[in-house]
């Protein structure tokens, strides 16, 4: 269901249900004077929105024009003052002016809404509760025996308390705004969140916004339901209203870049996050939207270059390992493996360039480390891997260093199948020699534990060790030259 | 009995071919399920003759809102009954009753809707009808203040609702899940909590993975392995289930060991059956020995599942983290383990729970260490999560320390949250279900049965929300007197949750010998971290309509 329509909808049920009411009415004939006159003077700003209102063709194909006109008249002469200028208002406020009008989906949706001639469904709750529904032609012509029973006169407490029961009860005998807001609080003071949405929406429809926002500012519970009814069916626009009225800044920013999810191109999308960026997030949020769109940002560009490159095929690397999925929309960590596995020695200033992700994001050391690692030990290619840890001081010597501790090193390696020859050189420089003698047996590394008992002088252990060795090989060999020592 | 054809699970597409006439849709009142309904009637065969008709019944309560969006769908018209069934509280057990709502957390402490405690009032009050008033009335946190304000004013509104049944409960205990944040955060051991953490325990069921429940006896048939998850039902209706489903995992085996000596040795003594008489008797105890090593037989493969898991060094390591925090160690600063968990991108929920943990137990991160770990956690995940992130802020399991002062300490210490000495076989204690940690939950309740909150008042103060108590006048004539010995039966309803470890907690106490009291316990949901953390997530994924 579109927004747009529901903000129409609004506006006929507005009309709409002032016009049964009508007959019963006999007690506020000043008003209904009054409202006439109001009305009256915002007629041609009615008229006029209703010139481009493709909502005129009814689901029975008749023509609508003369009775939509009356329907017009009826309600508006039994509007009350505040809600003729309210209803006129919202169809002119220029936030509703942006609304795209709904074009497509009318005649299939008209089909739909034919159904409600169902007999079993003209039942009064229908009338009441119904907002999604634009069969106001027909409802003229409803005998009005149906509607006997909910011009009874229940109080406020009264009406709350058969809603709770699960009654159908009619809202519509709460004109005045005096008289809503008893039935609000009624319903508040119900507990039963049921009844107060029911209220609510009937509010909704019958309240200006400004007043709305205004009474549910000091209902602290009724507001919570709003933003909870808002979110769950979806109206976006009137729930960033009513946050932005609140100054909820903040959960307006998050109400609104949680709407990114549901846009699938991936163009609109960044174009909408790079708005998002502007949002009134709190300070460490809108640094983390600003990563997020230029993540996105550099995915587009890269996503565009490699699909290029690889179905040109001239590339070899996406030859050998054809692109599993595309890179769009992942998260920042898997960019970076993708960018470790397939454009590794890529100068700094190229974007799919793992350095350059690194500055741009502040990619902490070790986060990088173990990416680039976990990619190259995919590729299996030992010599990074090897640059990986080796850093140079400035006598020109070379030491191995991991920040991710070597340990975690081995790990790694061995999970991508490297060949014993490099997983025992990691293995070796593993600090701790409890955890090293446990790796390399673990992992087979004879020469590496057959050095570490030497070191320890166990001539226990190392004889013990002999059986785990092949007979005859280079290891039997040379444990035993080291016992013989 | 109401000749009932068919029937169905609900999910979207064509509804499946059955020769009836009426159709009834069963189903909790929420929009993702309406979008199904819509789904399946607009596919409905227009042409087919005889026409179905559709009805649909709302679990608990009819919803204004769900009409209205069938309506707006084009479909509302299509039901020709549209009524409701006021099912409150499910029994689940002989002494657990949940409402099986499991977003009344989320809309209780994320939407502030609070309809649900609503309707947990009205289970309240239909359970009151049935067991008798409850005299006195118990509760801490906010929901559980507006619980009871709620019950105090639908029995002075409906004044036939004054009975007279004699009362079984004596007191009714109120808890908000947000008083105690940690305890459904940690991993549970005992054996049913390890069952849901691992496996998820889905209104008393469980699906288990089917290679450790071949039939034994099918000669070689290796091959033709089940490969259909096997389905369990587990309550207390099993003796052996119930026996083992509180206790520590690590006190499972020794049970399961012993019974299968006694059920071995009660098969051997039909060698020793004599006479006719014996082996009459020995006869007549076959259905019953026989269901007993059935059901032996799925506890111990079921056992041999989690114990896979228990021994590998992942579950040590965080069980490790968990129990650190837990007993005040290092919550302040950013934890390897958890770091390296999301390096090598374990499951979101697992960090979040940890470091949700980590948090509650420190009353908040530090600036920096909470900073670093959103950075790791976005970057590793997908910025999108900064919606969870929030959302788990606002439910407090996630916050910065802003006082400067960690509660925690002092909560621990008086409430005795950490054991050091914790008897897993012979349990003296509840730490035993979180082997060390004793929910704080739970130790609220035995508190208050003996010697009263009146001990606690600070740490009570420290704890969210209000605590108090009610009374609710009975007749005379059912006032209680009290036989000298007779246990009093307290009623701890949980709003916004449950796990099965602090259920287990409650067992005990109600067997502790000189306890005094006996629990029964209700809940809104049955949860462990997991679901629970879940539920408090932003659905990323846009709906599939």
């Amino acid at each position: 269901m579109s927004r747009a329509r529901a903000d129409e909808e609004e506006y006929w049920h507005s009309s709409k249900f002032r016009a049964f009411t009508f007959d019963d009415e006999d007690d506020e004939l000043s008003q209904l004077k009054e409202s006439k006159r109001a009305v009256n003077s915002l007629r041609d700003i009615v008229d006029d929105d209703d010139d481009d209102d493709l909502e005129r063709v009814s689901w029975s194909g008749e023509p609508v024009g003369s009775i939509s006109w009356s329907i017009k008249e009826t309600a508006s002469s039994s509007t009350s003052s505040l809600e003729g200028r309210d209803s006129s208002l919202q169809k002119g406020s220029s936030s509703y002016a942006a609304f795209p009008k709904q074009v497509s989906s009318y005649s299939l949706s008209s089909l739909f809404k034919g159904r409600n001639k169902l007999p079993s469904f003209q039942s009064l709750s229908d009338a009441l509760s119904d907002t999604g529904v634009k069969n106001y032609a027909p409802e003229l012509r409803r005998p009005k025996t149906e509607y006997k029973d909910y011009s009874s006169d229940w109080s406020p407490k009264d009406t709350v308390r058969r809603m709770q029961r699960g009654k159908v009860c009619s809202l519509e005998r709460f004109r005045s705004l005096q008289d809503k807001l008893v039935l609000l609080d009624e319903a508040v003071a119900g507990h039963d969140g049921n009844v107060i949405t029911a209220v609510l929406i009937f509010l909704k429809r019958t309240l200006r916004r400004e007043i709305l926002f205004r009474e549910l500012e000091v209902r602290q519970v009724a507001l919570c339901h709003l933003i909870h009814f808002l979110k769950e069916t979806g109206e976006q626009k009137l729930l960033l209203d009513l946050l932005r009225f609140l100054d909820r800044t903040e959960e307006v920013a998050l109400s609104q870049y949680r709407e990114h999810l549901n846009i699938q191109d991936v163009e609109k999308r960044r174009e909408f996050l790079k708005v998002c960026i502007g949002l009134p997030f709190s300070a460490e949020d809108t640094s983390h939207i600003q990563d997020h769109y230029t993540l996105l940002e550099r995915q587009i560009i890269i996503e565009a270059n490699d699909r290029h490159l690889e179905t040109a095929g001239q590339s070899e690397i996406f030859r050998k390992y054809p692109r599993k999925a595309s890179i769009l929309n992942m998260p920042l960590v898997t960019t970076l493996f993708y960018s470790c596995f397939y454009h590794y020695t890529e100068a700094e200033g190229t974007f799919s360039s793992p350095t350059n992700l690194k500055k741009t994001f502040k990619i902490p050391d070790k986060q990088y480390v173990l990416t680039a690692l976990a990619a190259r030990a995919k590729l299996r290619a030992w010599d990074d891997v090897d640059a990986l840890f080796t850093t140079k001081n400035w006598l020109g010597y070379t030491k191995k260093k991991a920040p991710i501790g070597f340990h975690r090193v081995v790990e790694i390696l061995q999970r991508n199948n490297a060949p014993v020859q490099v997983l025992q050189e990691y293995v070796r420089l593993v600090e701790d020699v409890e955890t090293r003698l446990n790796l390399a047996t673990k992992y087979k590394c004879h020469d590496v534990v057959i050095e570490t008992y030497r070191d320890l002088k166990d001539r226990i252990q190392l004889t013990a060790y002999k059986c785990k060795v092949e007979r005859g090989s280079a290891e039997e060999e040379k444990i035993n030259s080291i016992l013989s020592n | 009995e109401h000749e009932v054809e068919k029937m169905f699970t609900l999910k979207p597409g064509r509804l499946p071919q059955a020769d009836v006439k009426n159709i009834i849709f069963f189903v909790r009142p929420k929009l993702e399920l309406m979008d199904i309904i819509t789904d399946n009637v607009l596919r409905e065969d227009r042409g087919r003759s005889p026409q179905r008709d559709f009805h649909i019944l709302f679990v608990p309560r009819r919803s204004l809102l769900c009409e209205q969006w069938l309506k707006e769908q084009g479909v509302l018209g299509s039901f020709i009954h549209r009524e409701q069934y006021s099912l409150d509280l499910i029994p689940f057990d002989g002494d657990l009753l949940s409402m099986e709502s499991e977003s009344t957390f989320k809309e209780c402490y994320l939407e502030s809707d609070q309809t649900s405690l609503y309707h947990a009032a009205k289970g309240l009050m239909t359970l009151q009808a049935l067991y008798g008033t409850i005299p006195q009335i118990f509760g801490k946190g906010e929901c559980a203040r507006h619980v009871a304000n709620m019950m105090i004013r639908m029995k002075r509104e409906f004044p036939g609702s004054q009975n007279s049944i004699f009362p079984v409960f004596d007191t009714l205990l109120l808890l908000d899940r947000n008083v105690d944040l940690l305890t459904p955060l940690a991993t549970q051991l005992t054996y049913e909590g390890l069952i849901d953490e691992i496996y998820g325990i889905q209104n008393t069921y469980v699906k288990l993975p089917p290679e450790k429940f071949a039939p034994k006896k099918q000669g070689e048939g290796g091959k033709d392995l089940p490969t259909e998850p096997k389905k369990l039902q587990l309550n207390s209706a099993e003796e052996l289930y119930a026996e083992i489903r509180d206790k520590n995992f690590n006190a499972v085996g020794s049970v399961l060991s012993k019974k299968a000596k006694i059920i071995s040795a009660a098969f051997e003594e039909r060698h020793h059956a004599k006479t006719v008489g014996e082996i009459k008797q020995f006869v007549s105890q076959l259905p019953h020995m026989q269901a007993a090593r059935s059901s032996l037989a799925n506890h111990t493969s079921i056992a041999e599942l989690i114990k896979d898991i228990t021994t590998s060094e992942d579950f040590f390591d965080n069980l490790t983290v968990e129990q650190e925090f837990m007993s005040g160690i290092d919550t302040d600063k950013v934890n390897n383990y958890i770091e390296d968990c999301i390096a090598q991108k374990h499951p979101l929920i697992k960090i979040l729970r940890l470091v949700c943990l980590q948090s509650v137990c420190n009353s908040g991160l530090k600036q920096k260490v909470l900073d670093h770990y959103k950075r790791e956690i976005l970057q590793t995940y997908g910025y999108e999560h900064v919606l969870t992130l929030n959302n788990l802020e606002k439910a407090g399991l996630l916050k910065l320390q802003t006082s400067g002062r960690n509660n925690y300490p002092t909560i621990r210490k008086t409430l005795r949250l950490w054991m050091d000495d914790v008897n897993e076989q012979n349990p003296n204690d509840i730490s035993y279900v979180y082997s060390g940690y004793a929910p704080l939950s739970v130790r609220l309740a035995q508190l208050l049965a003996r010697p009263g909150w009146r001990s606690i008042e600070e740490v009570l103060k420290m704890l969210p929300g209000p605590h108090f108590e009610e009374r609710q006048q009975l007749p005379t004539g059912l006032q209680k007197k009290r036989q000298h010995g007779e246990n009093r039966v307290t009623l701890v309803f949980f709003l916004g949750g449950v796990t099965y470890a602090e259920i287990a907690a409650l067992r005990f106490l109600s067997q502790m010998e000189d306890g005094g009291t006996e629990y029964v316990i209700a809940t809104t949901k049955l949860i462990n971290g997991t679901s629970w953390i879940k539920s408090l997530m932003e659905k990323l994924e846009p709906a599939p309509f």
